[in-house]
């Protein structure tokens, strides 16, 4: 919309956009150039700079828009690291029954999530897990809502690269959230919160909470790319 | 004071509110049928029904329970589900030591609450976090099977 307007414009004032165009690429353009040999103009650009549009804008919105790219992928893998940590991973488990440890190793009793992810019949969740962490070496860490995923959304963080689980967190089918809603339970969910107050013992993600909901974030406002 | 119902009576109790219910029941209330194992919610000893819930009393504190209700191996046998399953327990004569039978008890019966029927697949998600010093997991199986064929 904007190139057509450019172009109607063009028409009108021929002589005074030819002007302000190579004024313009004299001051501006050229300086990107020889600083940016990283950057190759699309074809589609090279090909609009012939037939003599205003090629500048759309470059350095391509250029803004891989750099934003570049930014959202790499916030992703740092926010991946606390995603993968033993405290976020060991209730995203590949298998139905919650991890424990920092070695990850398939929760004693060989719990299991049930339906709702509350656990099953005598083995509930809540049946040893308190509202509260319980004091004390090797006790049960709690928190009001301790669950895992549910059955028809497990949310599997175990075995995934970052681009699997890129991915994965971006198709409503397997999370039943919005990005936006992911975002929430990433900044607000008391349990994710829970984390970073382990209980005695238990090691913490290797960013603090408020860094892991930035990381997490940009990603989304950059564009949720997927890391390669 | 917190107010209690345990096995269909109220108790007023001064205790702590974040005392373990285990001991209310046993050193204020000499309810000594529920046992004490390992202290940290690994073994099972201490099951109690807590709202229809196996909470380990070990480690569920007392506030917890406030106005809410337990109950408590003495009274199992008060409803149709503990009944069958003291039936089957005697007729297959689980107990050995009998020191996690209490336990094993309140969680068979949430079990079967949960699932009249239940599989042996069941019955090891519902179980396994019960633990018998003395091995006595295949007759507890069998008096589960049991207790569920009765009806």
């Amino acid at each position: 919309m904007r190139n057509t307007t450019i172009k109607r414009l063009f028409g009108m004032k021929k002589t005074i956009y030819v002007v302000l165009v190579l004024g313009f690429v004299t001051a501006v353009a050229a300086p990107l150039n020889s600083s940016n040999k990283i950057i190759q103009p699309a074809k589609e650009f090279i090909a609009a700079n012939e037939n003599n549009s205003n090629p500048i804008v759309d470059k350095e919105k391509i250029q803004a828009d891989r750099i934003r790219e570049k930014e959202s992928a790499e916030a992703f893998k740092e926010a991946y690291k606390v995603l993968m940590h033993p405290r976020c991973m060991n209730c995203h488990p590949s298998g139905d029954a919650p991890l424990q440890g920092d070695d990850s190793h398939i929760h004693t009793q060989n719990v299991t999530r049930g339906k709702d992810g509350k656990g099953m019949y005598a083995m509930k969740c809540s049946n040893c897990h308190q509202k509260e962490n319980t004091a004390g070496l090797n006790m049960p860490p709690g928190n009001p809502n301790w669950h895992l995923p549910p059955a028809n959304m497990k949310m599997v963080f175990q075995g995934k690269t970052p681009a699997q689980l890129a991915a994965q967190f971006k198709d409503r089918k397997l999370t039943g959230k919005t990005l936006q809603e992911m975002l929430h339970h990433v900044e607000e969910d008391k349990l994710v919160l829970g984390g970073w107050d382990p209980g005695e013992g238990r090691t913490k993600p290797p960013l603090s909470h408020a860094e892991f909901a930035a990381k997490f974030r940009e990603w989304i406002e950059k564009g949720a790319v997927i890391p390669k | 004071m917190i107010n209690l119902k345990v096995n269909g009576k109220s108790y007023n109790v001064d205790v702590d509110p974040s005392t373990p219910i285990l001991w209310v029941l046993r050193d204020a209330l000499e309810l000594t049928g529920t046992k004490f194992g390992c202290g940290m919610a690994q073994c099972g000893a201490c099951t109690v029904h807590l709202n229809g819930d196996a909470v380990r009393s070990c480690i569920t504190p007392v506030a917890r329970a406030a106005g809410q209700e337990i109950k408590t191996i003495e009274a199992l046998s008060e409803d149709a589900i503990g009944k069958r399953l003291q039936k089957a327990w005697i007729e297959e004569d689980v107990p050995q030591c009998g020191y996690c039978q209490s336990g094993q008890l309140m969680a068979a019966a949430v079990l079967l609450k949960e699932k009249p029927n239940p599989t042996d697949n069941d019955i090891d998600l519902g179980m396994s976090g019960n633990i018998c010093r003395c091995g006595t997991y295949q007759r507890v199986r069998k008096a589960i099977h049991r207790a569920a064929a009765m009806k």
